[in-house]
């Protein structure tokens, strides 16, 4: 049998981080009174003009630095239309004709065969990023023949995030919005949190016979984790390979993943093929963004953006940020990598790392396996640990100065756990770890295990 | 005896010295929205908010402390602009009883400076139409129908029977508003200009109708046709008093992205001495097919008015005029057909009784909402928006739409500073003869003359002219440069000035009588 070729590209939608929303003043909430977030213009109420969220351009500006793409200074609004109860206007305003930023890159690390130590990096190219509406929320009671909407989301600001089709399976797809999610964590212009809806990833897949041409492709939605997405492509991939190895062919359609289930479902037909009859949005002039070079002198400092000025301003990115960590602290790029992928870890260790004598690459050992097993365990995050950096350093200290083996380490950490407050050392003199330097103490001790023995 | 030409002349300095007070003027301003109620004018007479307005208005003005020059000066409002706690109904089905939260941008300006807003004027339904005759609430009848001026010149035989049928037309669509202003309800009226629709009636009821620059006047509030072409539009009895409502109204607002940043410095208009410096262009396709003879005597008339004062007066060319209707037909259906989306029934607005679906209850909501030339309209314009149809309708308009614009830029960079045209193919037709014709059909031969000034943005102004061999207004036309209203109405001062257009004399209804209106008994008004 010829060998099959996954392709599989990404769309993801990431809620802008703001005060407000894209093109309104209603604040963004999560999980507010249903319609206590909706303006005249979310309403789209008759005579109501979209104003642009400063803010939400910045957020865009940055996130297509961070992912090296080149940031169009002129771009344009759309209006894509389609009738659906979330989508007060009837339209969506959007931009499909020019978007703010174009042709950037991500970079992402894989485990080869699951081990740690077996890292490669993979790249993906970055399409391009848009701004956009998102839609209101629409709650289907079928007991009651009626549909619940709520307009809180809608007109929130989005960047639609497009990932050319450069992976090839699940594990790729959920690595690179991994670390796309923790960009845009680290920049702050999204907060990302796929179960608050602030990440939101299709899918497009196809396979083909290497050689031949791309095949048919189908769109995954409703997956609402990175592992569920991991799960939902290479379900996909697995159900077009056999369907094609028994004569079959791929429907160009939109199919959902079923989390319980674990397949992909066709999803309703939405009427076959949809023409949004794209106009240019003629409320919004072009969006002008300067750099240091095109700004004009005279200009209103508050009514312009300058892409130069927020380039400078970028924090550390996750790459760069592990490669600090493995310079700074002689640590293994596989340990860095860890850190960084929970949040807060890599800043706990740093803490510890500060408040102990005891060497990085040391501490790095009780980071990784002894406290983010407990963590993992208890399903804490980071901020949720009974130990605290204080804490840990403390008893590190301890190992440190050889006051107490490792063994007994484990044992105070454990007791730590328990979050009681009391410190390592109370714990240690509670339960009598002390390690014995003394050496004619020691000697007693021996002896008198011996004798003990003899006399059975 | 207050109720004369204007507001500067006449009754804004009455106020200010007491001679009449804001609660009379409204009142006598009510009176007059009741005795002329068969123009049909109104669909809404605020009559309690206007009186309390006008009680505010008089304990400023005792206090020696009033807003300004419109403190205490009614007005008519377009009922295509939002105006909170009253109804804003755009003469649809789909807006009956739809009362707004918010006041639209030029409305709350006109509040703030003390102004007394006695109602909302009708037009045809969501202001598609030229002749105010497609609302819900029924055909806006031309003030001037009733004049002395007209009703000798025409030829009836039964009095009162063809009073009832043989009104005249008045054009559109902001036809209430020019009507109201026309038989003086008011002083001042909004209306709106997409295509023309502040001018043509103005022309038609033989008032000032000036459509600002596009981006001069804020649009927020506005419930739109055409986006990127409507413009609040000002009726007033002189051109005076429109310069004083420009001053009011225009200026950035950040709600609306489409206002330009530059500061505005509203401004007095000179009188003109002369004109010898003026340059003016006449446009030679804007001798459209049927133009009537009449108004090219006018107009020919005026030019050499101009001249004989000393002006340069030549002729140009504006080539693109003649694709100009098709291209707005496109382009208006186009925007049409997106601003209508949101009109599903779901927010606000009708919605249908029907429950089977979602979208059967968007589609029966529609379909009772709206009239056929709304339809019409969304029809053409998603088809002109379809993927395939796109690039060969849409862009291709716009890309004449910019040489529309670019034949304007060219003719005033040579040197001329205004452009004379007439505003109206010929005067007011009967309604009976303007029916005959569909909306679809009267749109494109009435616009003609008015809309390339949308298309290009530009201001344009109607100004009274003389009276028809029938008795019936014909207006001319003034269209300017980009954001220069200050030279465009100076010139359109003068011209006004030279032409000493005749007041209206309306035969009052006698039926309606009120104490303060003594003169309303004789026959003349004024």
């Amino acid at each position: 049998l010829a060998p099959w070729i996954p392709v599989v590209g990404l769309e993801i939608h990431a809620q802008i981080s703001s005060k407000s929303k894209l093109f309104s003043g209603s604040q963004v909430q999560f999980a507010a009174p249903p319609n206590s977030l909706v303006s005249f213009f979310d309403a789209s109420l008759p005579g109501t003009l979209p104003v642009l969220n400063r803010r939400c351009v910045e957020a865009a500006v940055m996130t297509g630095l961070a992912l090296n793409c080149s940031i169009n200074k002129k771009s344009l609004f759309d209006r894509k239309h389609y009738f659906y109860a979330d989508l007060p206007a009837g339209y969506q305003i959007t931009q499909q004709r020019v978007p703010i930023a174009v042709n950037g890159s991500l970079s992402y690390s894989l485990c080869i065969d699951n081990k740690m130590s077996h890292m490669v990096t993979k790249t993906v190219r970055i399409k391009q990023i848009q701004l956009e509406q998102d839609s209101g929320k629409s709650l289907h009671d079928d007991s009651r023949c009626q549909t619940l909407v709520d307009l809180n989301r809608a007109g929130v600001g989005l960047m639609e995030v497009v990932m050319e089709p450069d992976m090839c399976c699940g594990e790729e797809a959920a690595a690179a919005v991994r670390e796309l999610q923790l960009i845009l964590q680290t920049l702050g212009s999204s907060q990302a949190v796929m179960a608050e809806g602030q990440l939101r990833v299709d899918a497009n897949v196809s396979v083909h016979h290497p050689g031949e041409p791309y095949g048919v492709r189908t769109e995954v939605k409703n997956i609402n984790s990175i592992r569920f997405l991991a799960k939902a492509i290479d379900y996909e991939i697995q159900r077009q390979i056999e369907e094609l190895e028994n004569g079959g062919t791929i429907l160009n359609e939109t199919r959902a993943f079923d989390s319980k289930l674990g397949c992909t479902v066709p999803m309703r037909d939405k009427e076959g093929k949809q023409d949004y009859r794209f106009m240019p949005e003629p409320n919004l002039p072009p969006l002008i963004l300067y750099d240091a070079k095109s700004l004009p002198a005279n200009m209103n400092h508050q009514q312009v953006i300058n892409i130069d000025w927020i380039h400078e301003r970028l924090p550390d990115l996750p790459s760069v940020k592990r490669e600090k960590l493995v310079e700074q602290y002689g640590i293994l790029p596989e340990h860095s990598f860890t850190l960084l992928n929970e949040d807060g870890l890599a800043d706990f260790f740093e803490s510890v790392v500060k408040q102990t004598q005891m060497k990085p690459k040391k501490v790095i050992g009780w980071i990784l396996n002894d406290l983010l097993s407990y963590l993992k365990q208890h399903s804490l995050t980071v901020k949720e640990s009974p130990v605290s950096s204080f804490l840990l350093a403390d008893l590190l200290n301890l190992l440190e100065k050889k006051e107490i083996s490792s063994t007994a380490a484990k044992q105070v950490l454990a007791e730590l756990w328990k979050g009681e407050g009391k410190t390592p050392l109370e714990i240690v003199k509670e339960q009598k770890l002390e390690l014995l330097q003394d050496q004619k103490e020691l000697e007693q001790i021996c002896q008198a295990v011996i004798d003990g023995q003899e006399n059975e | 005896a207050a109720l004369k030409d204007g507001l500067r002349s006449q009754v804004s300095a009455a106020l200010k010295e007491g001679r009449v007070t804001p609660t009379e003027l409204c009142q006598q301003c009510l009176a007059r929205i009741k005795s002329t109620k068969f123009l049909n004018a109104y669909i809404t007479v605020a009559e309690e908010t206007a009186l309390k307005q006008a009680e505010e208005s008089e304990e400023r003005y005792k206090r020696g402390q009033p807003l300004g020059i419109l403190d205490g000066i009614p007005i008519a409002v377009k009922d295509n602009f939002n105006t909170a706690g009253i109804e804003t109904t755009c003469a649809s089905n789909m807006l009956k009883g739809y009362i707004s939260p918010y006041n639209a941008t030029v409305v709350q300006k006109l509040l703030d400076r003390g102004a007394v807003l006695l109602g909302k004027t009708n037009l045809d339904e969501f202001a598609m139409g030229s002749g105010s005759t497609d609302g819900v609430f029924g055909p806006v009848r031309n003030p001037w129908s009733y004049s002395k001026q007209y009703k000798e010149k025409s030829v009836s035989k039964s009095h009162s029977e063809d009073e009832e049928s043989n009104w005249v037309n008045l054009g559109g669509s902001s036809g209430g508003s020019a009507a109201a202003v026309s038989s003086f309800t008011c002083f001042a009226a909004l209306g709106s200009d997409t295509g023309g629709s502040t001018r043509n009636p103005a022309a038609h009821c033989g008032v000032v109708g000036l459509k600002p620059t596009y981006g001069l006047i804020s649009r927020h509030g506005l419930i739109p046709l055409v986006n990127s072409m409507d413009v609040p539009g000002i009726l007033t009895r002189c051109v005076d008093d429109a310069a004083v409502l420009l001053g009011s109204l225009a200026g950035h607002d950040p709600k609306d992205s489409t206002t330009i940043q530059d500061e505005f410095k509203p401004f007095g208009l000179p009188d003109l001495t002369g004109v010898s410096k003026l340059s003016i262009g006449i446009p030679k396709e804007y001798h459209a097919p049927g133009l009537s003879s009449e108004i090219v005597a006018l107009w020919s008339k005026a030019a050499d008015l101009f001249k004989n004062a000393g002006a340069k007066v030549v002729e140009v060319s504006l080539p693109h005029t003649r694709y100009s209707i098709v291209c707005y037909h496109v382009l208006c259906t186009a925007e049409v057909a997106s601003n209508m989306a949101r009109f599903d029934g779901l927010e606000y607005g009708h919605r249908s009784d029907m429950k089977d679906s979602t979208e059967s209850m968007y589609a029966a909501t529609r379909r009772e909402g709206f009239n056929d030339v709304v339809r019409g309209r969304i029809l053409s314009g998603n088809y002109f928006l379809l993927k395939q149809n796109y690039e060969k309708y849409f862009v291709k308009a716009q890309k004449v739409r910019r040489l529309i614009a670019d034949d304007f830029v060219k003719v005033f960079r040579s040197g001329v500073d205004v452009l004379l045209t007439p505003t109206t193919l010929s005067d007011a037709a009967p309604y009976m003869e303007f029916i005959q014709e569909d909306n679809r059909t009267r749109s494109a031969q009435d616009d003609l003359l008015t809309q390339a000034a949308n298309m290009a943005g530009l201001p344009a102004i109607s100004v009274p002219t003389a009276l028809s061999e029938r008795g019936l207004p014909v207006g001319l036309q003034f269209i300017g440069r980009s954001f220069q209203e200050k030279q465009l109405l100076t010139v359109a001062k003068w011209f006004e000035k030279q032409v000493q257009f005749p007041v209206i004399q309306l035969e009052e209804v006698k039926r309606h009588d009120n104490g303060v209106f003594q003169h309303q008994k004789s026959a003349s008004f004024s």
